[in-house]
């Protein structure tokens, strides 16, 4: 009997000690949530990136410069007379559906955020489009998911992305083998879906254009021998080898065993391939090849600087401006739709985006609230002059570029 | 002039490139069938131990460079090699000392030590990326063709080339005086008889006064040799990079597997047979039967009989069908 009156008694200790924990951590929890989104903030946006895994190097800058636009907004007023904008961050992980799903549910439910500036990769940006943002109405523009299988996911209308499409990259490749007259070219590509995503595409535009391709063929990232591979495409000929694939995990591998044993001496590259190690290796020997990359310049670009580096915040980083504009956007949508509500943000983002309008560029947030406020029209350009085409994705600028004495080159942007 | 095309293309692009990584891999098994004949356990740290001989063969390769010492037309590396060796050497005993002489001592199951060489190996892998970070590296001067495609073609004036690079050749050369230097030491050195009593009957071996310390040792000075001389030759032929030399594990494996673990002549028939098969089979054979066939039959296709994506299907179902109908491999090795 006494056992039993010992046992029950610890028992309630127990029970008290598990309650007590849970109610300090959830003050807690609470308490980190209140540090992110500052308490004066009238309304939330989520911003979802992959703050944790492979491009975690990457996410710390993308969130600063998003938060960057809605500093500035704030600090010129407000949307809405007056409203501030406050950020709430959670984790996407990249690569885990299963988690970037909890965070974003987290954030509408929990934390009550109007529009989402996320997710990173192509994966998990389809994840919370489908579970999370469809099915509770709230808007997302991703400012790095390429897939073009995002360019068909059934969005009803609440998915926009910076980036341009990888769809849209395989028409810029085909239309520069159209401009140089090339008609056959043998294709290989990282077999992932980045690289199988961009061959598709690629090879519909080209073979749309009248062109023909000898062969395509994957290639693992990462091995050391790819004789198989260039065998083949020796075998199959073709007047240049379009590279679709990393430049740091293969693709200069093939490069390379192409060029020893004769097969091909001219290269169209994807925007993987782009990077100063690729020219430093390889540079001399691959006179006159080809390729082309997403490239923001002209005034958005020099205006993003000026204003990143007055904030301290690093600009240069991969991503940064198309998170800028992706802040941007959202925000802007809230001002000329004139409510903060998840829909009409989403049914805004196109208008601000695109022509007819004042043409506004980074750090010019505050005349773009004006002029909306006035009930007049903006063009809102960005750091990457922003123009969303479609279902509402980033035409992009590429940079085509050759090698001309072992160094790229710069022909024309389109 | 057809028949001549077909053989040169033939020869470029199949023969040669799967001879020169057929030897890489010859000698990555070779190292791996005297660790499992002699110490018996799958060493798994193989690929990391090639990894680090050549780190410390390009670190010496780099210094011989800056003091402007060099081979003329050979690469360098050459001359870093005994460096290479050496310090793989000793990182070999060292780990042996600490780690595997202790497991010996339990007499531990194989399976144990497979699992201890696992841990090995992430430790490696850790200490090649401290030394020489995670990028690729070119370590390769001296005369990079001894005939370059588009010489061949002006030559002979065929409408193919034949490449032979300098790094393809001397692959085959060293490989070739590695293989030999090893089976004269363990056929006719007392050294080597010892070690292959060793091999055969461990108890009999300790009963005629072999002394088993003595023989693990010399079995890891070879490794080390072996590793190093094959990491130096991949890495001059296709660039050096940490991750791909962990991933070269698989092709060695399967290569010591084919031709039968334990025993060397299968080592060497194994390389040879995955670094074929992986060419071969996956080869579009539509530019030689080109030259070859009449017109009115060439192939409107590729005539390839597998995607390249399937290449390292065929090694390992190559591996399976072997094991399947001969246990212990093409060469009598010991079974798995």
């Amino acid at each position: 009997m006494k056992n039993t009156w010992l046992a029950a008694a610890a028992g309630v200790v127990v029970i008290a000690g598990v309650g007590y924990y849970l109610t300090q951590t959830s003050s807690q929890v609470e308490d980190v949530a209140d540090a992110e989104a500052p308490a004066e903030a009238d309304i939330k946006m989520g911003v979802i990136l992959g703050f944790t895994g492979p491009i975690e190097s990457l996410t710390p800058q993308m969130a600063d410069a998003a938060e960057l636009a809605w500093t500035e907004i704030n600090e010129a007023g407000g949307v809405l007379d007056g409203l501030t904008i406050g950020p709430v961050r959670a984790d996407s992980t990249c690569i885990d559906n299963g988690a970037a799903t909890a965070a974003a549910e987290r954030l509408i439910t929990g934390d009550g955020v109007v529009a989402i500036m996320g997710a990173d990769c192509s994966g998990v940006t389809g994840a919370v489009l489908a579970n999370v943002a469809v099915p509770n109405g709230v808007p997302m523009i991703s400012p790095s998911a390429t897939s073009p299988g995002l360019t068909t996911a059934e969005d009803n209308g609440l998915f926009f992305r910076t980036a341009p499409s990888d769809a849209r990259q395989g028409e810029v490749l085909a239309g520069i083998l159209a401009d140089k007259g090339i008609t056959e070219v043998a294709v290989t590509y990282a077999n992932n879906d980045y690289g199988k995503g961009l061959s598709d595409s690629f090879i519909s535009s080209f073979e749309a254009n009248g062109g023909s391709v000898t062969i395509n063929a994957a290639h693992e990232v990462g091995k050391g021998d790819y004789s198989a591979e260039v065998a083949s495409m020796g075998a199959a000929g073709g007047e240049v080898l379009a590279v679709l694939g990393y430049a740091d995990q293969g693709g200069p591998g093939i490069i390379r065993a192409a060029l020893d044993s004769g097969a091909f001496d001219t290269f169209m590259m994807g925007d993987g391939m782009f990077a100063d190690s690729l020219v430093e290796a390889l540079g001399a020997d691959m006179e006159g090849s080809f390729g082309a990359v997403p490239w923001a310049e002209g005034d958005g670009a020099d205006a993003f600087a000026a204003i990143t580096e007055a904030a301290g915040v690093n600009g240069d980083s991969s991503f940064t401006r198309e998170s800028y504009d992706a802040a941007a956007l959202l925000a802007l949508a809230i001002q000329a739709g004139g409510s903060a509500d998840s829909a009409s943000i989403a049914e805004n983002v196109l208008a601000v985006a695109n022509a007819p309008g004042e043409p506004i560029l980074p750090g010019e947030l505050g005349r773009a609230l004006e002029i909306l406020a006035e009930g007049g029209d903006i063009d809102y350009v960005g750091a990457t002059n922003v123009e969303l085409i479609g279902p509402g994705e980033a035409a992009g600028t590429y940079r085509e570029y050759t090698i001309t004495d072992g160094d790229y080159e710069t022909v024309q942007f389109r | 002039m057809d028949l001549l095309n077909a053989i040169v293309a033939l020869l470029n692009f199949v023969i040669v490139p799967a001879t020169a990584y057929g030897a890489q891999l010859a000698l990555g098994a070779l190292g791996v069938t005297l660790i499992y004949g002699i110490l018996r356990f799958s060493n798994f740290a193989h690929g990391d131990t090639m990894a680090f001989g050549t780190t410390i063969t390009i670190l010496f390769t780099w210094w011989f460079q800056s003091l402007g010492v060099s081979l003329g037309p050979l690469p360098t590396a050459l001359l870093a090699l005994p460096f290479g060796i050496a310090g793989a050497a000793l990182l070999m005993l060292g780990t042996d000392r600490v780690v595997y002489r202790f497991y010996r001592a339990q007499k531990a199951v194989p399976v144990i030590l497979v699992i201890v060489s696992m841990g090995v190996m992430f430790v490696y892998n850790g200490l090649v990326r401290f030394i020489i970070g995670v990028d690729e590296q070119r370590f390769d001067d001296g005369d990079r063709f001894i005939i370059s495609a588009r010489d061949f073609k002006e030559m002979t004036g065929l409408d193919e080339g034949l490449a032979l690079k300098s790094t393809q050749a001397i692959t085959l050369v060293v490989a070739a005086i590695a293989v030999a230097l090893l089976f004269w030491f363990l056929n006719k050195t007392r050294t080597g008889k010892s070690m292959r009593a060793f091999s055969d009957n461990e108890d009999l071996a300790l009963l005629s006064g072999i002394n088993p310390e003595r023989v693990v040792v010399v079995t890891w000075l070879i490794v080390a040799a072996l590793a190093t001389v094959a990491g130096t030759l991949y890495g001059l032929d296709k660039g050096f990079k940490p991750f791909v030399y962990f991933q070269l594990l698989l092709p060695i494996f399967a290569a010591a597997i084919v031709g039968g673990l334990g025993s060397p002549l299968g080592a060497i028939a194994g390389g040879f047979v995955i670094a074929y098969s992986e060419v071969m089979i996956t080869y579009a054979w539509k530019k030689v039967a080109g030259y070859l066939l009449p017109e009115s039959l060439e192939p409107d296709g590729l005539a390839q009989l597998l995607s390249t994506d399937y290449k390292f299907a065929v090694s390992f179902a190559i591996l399976v069908v072997v094991l399947l109908f001969k246990p212990t491999g093409l060469f009598k090795g010991q079974s798995v």
